[in-house]
């Protein structure tokens, strides 16, 4: 099974979306509020290069933003 | 072929697949986003119905409904071209994506607006590295840290309000003599004390080394350097409207519609914030939307 980590904000649409598509493929992953850990969002500085959420890391790869289509490739879906 | 293809799922699109689906025309809705810009609203407090409701909840129920009919939707897929297909391929308009071709007799283009930007140096290189055009989204990245907010209408009071909950200090850099906006959110933005209000403060570059560093303003014409992390340009909108070239625009580039939503071509109709409409409101791209389809339901009966 893909290791899935979404860095996201609770308030922003496309973390939502990402994270509600994720569930509705019954994809297990786990989420880190980057608004509520400091760390959490240096990490996600770190491996993105860039502060835009969400940031999805998918077996070691980056993608950034709510890139369906790259999810999905990644994925199998 | 299809009878129409609707392009763009923000208010006017949702509702106008809505309408669609009901009348039972056979269409499918192309857009690159669901929502478009009511999804990255903060509190909209003037939808009918709904005392109060965020931005994001919003675009939600829409999805909720537009989902209650079994249509045809492709979402993530952007509308490259409009073209026209030859009458022996039967006529009618072709809308490509990079992924597909749609053949349809009619289109409804519902694209929406989007940021405008500043044009100023850094803005491209720090885009997502500091720069946002959105603070429902970013926003909360930006924790105790000092940020700027571009502008001085509405979307610009409104980022300001919601930053000063959770930056340490805003500045609201408007290059304007006074605030505008609504009187409501003016006085909340003057009265609070995190925010610092530069009028007549022209932005003309943005540094850093590999996120924000600073916000290069001229106050009345004086250069001045804002040590800010964090930047959010709301200065305004425009419209979606590259794909409607071959159609009438206005000088602002919107498409240009009569009171049935048709533009300067036949088969093609326009709705929602892409349009000449005044009042770019949720509720009225949305009622823009309904009203459309009903027009291209009447078209498509009169064509056939």
């Amino acid at each position: 099974m893909a290791q899935v980590k979404v860095y996201s904000t609770p308030t922003c649409p496309y973390c939502i979306r990402a994270k509600k598509y994720l569930s509705d493929k019954g994809i297990v992953f786990e989420n880190i509020d980057v608004s509520a850990d400091e760390e959490a969002l240096k990490q996600m500085v770190d491996v993105s290069g860039q502060m835009g959420v969400p940031v999805l890391v998918i077996d070691g790869e980056v993608i950034v933003g709510f890139d369906q289509a790259r999810i999905d490739q990644k994925l199998g879906l | 072929m299809l009878d129409l293809v609707i392009i763009g799922a923000g208010p006017a699109g949702i509702t106008a697949a809505i309408y669609a689906a009901r009348k039972k025309i056979d269409f499918v809705l192309v857009s690159k986003d669901l929502g478009g810009q009511t999804a990255l609203s903060a509190d909209v407090e003037n939808y009918t119905g709904y005392q109060f409701i965020t931005g994001p909840d919003l675009a939600a129920k829409f999805e909720e409904h537009l989902r209650q009919f079994a249509i045809t939707f492709h979402n993530g897929e952007a509308v490259t071209r409009i073209a026209w297909q030859a009458e022996g391929a039967g006529g009618g308009f072709a809308v490509e994506s990079a992924k597909a071709s749609y053949a349809c007799r009619s289109v409804l283009i519902a694209s929406g607006r989007r940021p405008r930007w500043l044009g100023v140096p850094g803005e491209e290189k720090f885009r997502n590295k500091g720069v946002s055009y959105c603070a429902t989204c970013d926003g909360p990245l930006f924790s105790k840290k000092t940020v700027a907010v571009i502008g001085g209408g509405n979307s610009a009071l409104d980022a300001a309000l919601q930053m000063v909950n959770i930056a340490e200090k805003v500045y609201l850099v408007d290059i304007n003599p006074a605030l505008g906006g609504d009187e409501i959110m003016r006085r909340k933005v003057q009265t609070s004390p995190r925010v610092e209000v530069l009028n007549n403060a022209k932005t003309v570059g943005i540094a850093g080394d590999r996120f924000v560093k600073s916000l290069k303003v001229e106050v009345s014409g004086k250069a001045r350097e804002l040590a800010v992390s964090g930047i959010f340009v709301e200065i305004g909108s425009i419209p979606n409207s590259e794909i409607a070239d071959f159609a009438d625009r206005n000088d602002a580039g919107e498409i240009v519609v009569d009171c049935l939503n048709r533009t300067s071509v036949r088969g093609v109709f326009a709705a929602g914030d892409v349009t000449t409409v005044p009042e770019k409101q949720i509720i009225v791209a949305a009622g823009e939307g309904a009203k459309a389809v009903l027009g291209v339901s009447r078209y498509l009966m009169q064509e056939k």
